[in-house]
């Protein structure tokens, strides 16, 4: 059953920028708008983080100008933006809303935030039996590929095989972050950030932003374009469960079976995927967790070239955050180029055939505590 | 002690007790009166059941390393002068799993399955850190 459509994206295109975090948010709402040709006048529902800026969505409701009677301040991570589209349909189907305006922005990088090996402290009661040992967001993952190399026998080369194909996407993506292609070695050869993850293994530093407009199905007609459908969706969170957790398990292993079964797809009727890569670590264990393959089989299964346009599952076809935009919470950015891909307007990119789309966002540090948020996307 | 400049942990009533183990060098493991549940980290609650009946139970600090990352490039206070250094999640033979770093050994050495135990680093005159070590 579908409760909501998504009828308009933008992504702010540029990776470093003079504007400021609340004239990105803006610039992409106009742009999302316009996309679905609607007009500010017509958002009464309003969806962002806290800290973009200030404590909640109070700084953009009032930057933006806008009289919302629904509105939503979670923040999980870098999932935020996938979970907002999953409330925002609740918020429509719960006649809290009729549309619903997502935005993001940031200036991690005209900034100099060093987003995943800065000390990662959240000045919450946990910090006092985790920050004193130098964890770092890239240590946090990196427990987790060292894990699962113990564990199943997964390489560097495997791991390495996902950064490649984000590259190749990223080459046809003008205005992802690093568009030359690497190669396996590469990778390999790349400094060491915390073991077994290479700088390459790591995901960019940008600034960034975007918007989604999600409406009430009532709305499809007056709309610009097609909208894109929203199947199915779930969230998770997964921790340090009292001290017995298996860390090889992320939340995806929870969200991935309800969503599949709210939208009555499996996996494989999806043509392309939206994964989040903050490490090359964070796919594998995710498409794992998802079903695409079985636990412990993700090395051999993003080989090959599947994860590559022309493969059997091409995922980030924007360059993802390992090569397009990490601006630190990139949830987004994977809804964009979903919608877009369902739309048929991926263009040098674009996925033949594209009916069904996964999108998984995860937020917070495999290591200790993530969440998860899944979308399945369908084409109008 | 002068000159520490890792983080040091914010103690409160709520977690005094571990501290004070530690500060005795003793690592101390929670165990519910109500449940049976052992946790770590330590907390005013049994994170199985939600009651505050709990006791402390000295651990006698062994256990074996469940995952490590050998740290080469960091902004962490402290640590980024000691590259590189361990992060490990060690598993203590109690049953619960604990964050640290794993010292006094060759970080290329280090392994998935390394038997390890605890040791103290008294930092300040009240706060000792508990850190992991391999068993010789």
């Amino acid at each position: 059953m579908t409760h909501a459509l998504i009828a308009g994206v933008h992504e702010f295109p540029e990776r470093k920028t003079a504007r400021s975090v609340l004239e990105i948010q803006a610039l992409s709402a106009r742009a999302a708008l316009d996309d679905a040709g609607l007009e500010p006048k017509d958002v009464d529902g309003y969806f962002t983080v806290a800290g973009n800026p200030g404590v909640g969505p109070l700084a953009t409701v009032d930057y933006l100008n806008l009289t919302p009677r629904h509105v939503d301040g979670t923040t999980i991570g870098g999932s935020s933006f996938v979970a907002h589209v999953n409330h925002a349909a609740a918020a429509i189907a719960g006649g809290r809303c009729r549309v619903a305006l997502i935005t993001y922005g940031s200036t991690s990088r005209s900034s100099g935030v060093a987003v995943g090996t800065r000390e990662r402290i959240s000045g919450e009661y946990v910090d006092q039996f985790e920050a004193l040992y130098g964890i770092s967001t890239v240590g946090l993952y990196a427990l987790i590929a060292q894990r699962h190399m113990h564990e199943y026998g997964t390489t560097g080369a495997q791991l390495a095989e996902i950064a490649v194909a984000c590259r190749r996407h990223a080459g046809l993506n003008p205005v992802a972050l690093y568009r030359d292609p690497i190669t396996v070695d590469d990778v390999l050869r790349s400094p060491m950030i915390s073991s077994p993850l290479h700088l390459l293994d790591c995901c960019v530093i940008t600034d960034g932003g975007g918007a989604l407009v999600v409406v009430h199905p009532d709305l499809a007609r007056d709309l610009r374009k097609p909208p894109v459908r929203l199947l199915g969706s779930a969230e998770a969170v997964a921790h340090t469960a009292a001290g017995r957790r298996d860390y090889l398990v992320s939340a995806a292993a929870q969200t991935g079976p309800r969503a599949f079964a709210a939208a009555g797809v499996s996996p494989a009727d999806v043509a392309m995927a939206m994964i989040y890569d903050s490490f090359t670590i964070t796919v594998l264990v995710t498409l794992e967790d998802l079903g695409f393959c079985k636990k412990g089989e993700g090395g051999a299964f993003v080989g090959g070239g599947r994860l590559q346009l022309g493969g059997a599952l091409p995922i980030n076809t924007d360059g993802g955050g390992l090569s397009s935009n990490h601006p630190g919470m990139r949830g987004i950015f994977l809804v964009i180029e979903a919608v877009k891909q369902l739309r048929g307007e991926g263009g040098a990119r674009q996925v033949p055939d594209c009916r069904v789309a996964l999108v998984h966002g995860t937020g917070g540090a495999f290591g200790t505590r993530h969440s998860g948020a899944t979308l399945v996307l369908g084409a109008a | 002690m002068a000159g520490y400049a890792k983080p040091l942990p914010e103690i409160t009533d709520e977690s005094r007790p571990f501290w004070e183990g530690c500060r005795r060098h003793e690592f101390l493991v929670q165990r519910c009166r109500a449940c049976g549940a052992r946790q770590h980290y330590p907390r005013g609650v049994c994170a199985a059941c939600w009651r505050d009946d709990l006791e402390w139970l000295p651990s006698a600090g062994r256990g074996r390393i469940y995952s490590f990352t050998v740290t080469h490039r960091t902004q962490a206070r402290g640590f980024r002068d000691e590259l590189p250094y361990v992060l490990a999640w060690v598993e203590l033979d109690e049953g619960v799993q604990v964050l640290t770093n794993v010292v006094g050994c060759d970080p290329a050495a280090v392994r998935v399955g390394l038997a390890v135990r605890v040791t103290f680093e008294d930092v300040t005159p009240e706060i000792s850190i508990p850190r992991f070590t391999p068993v010789s």
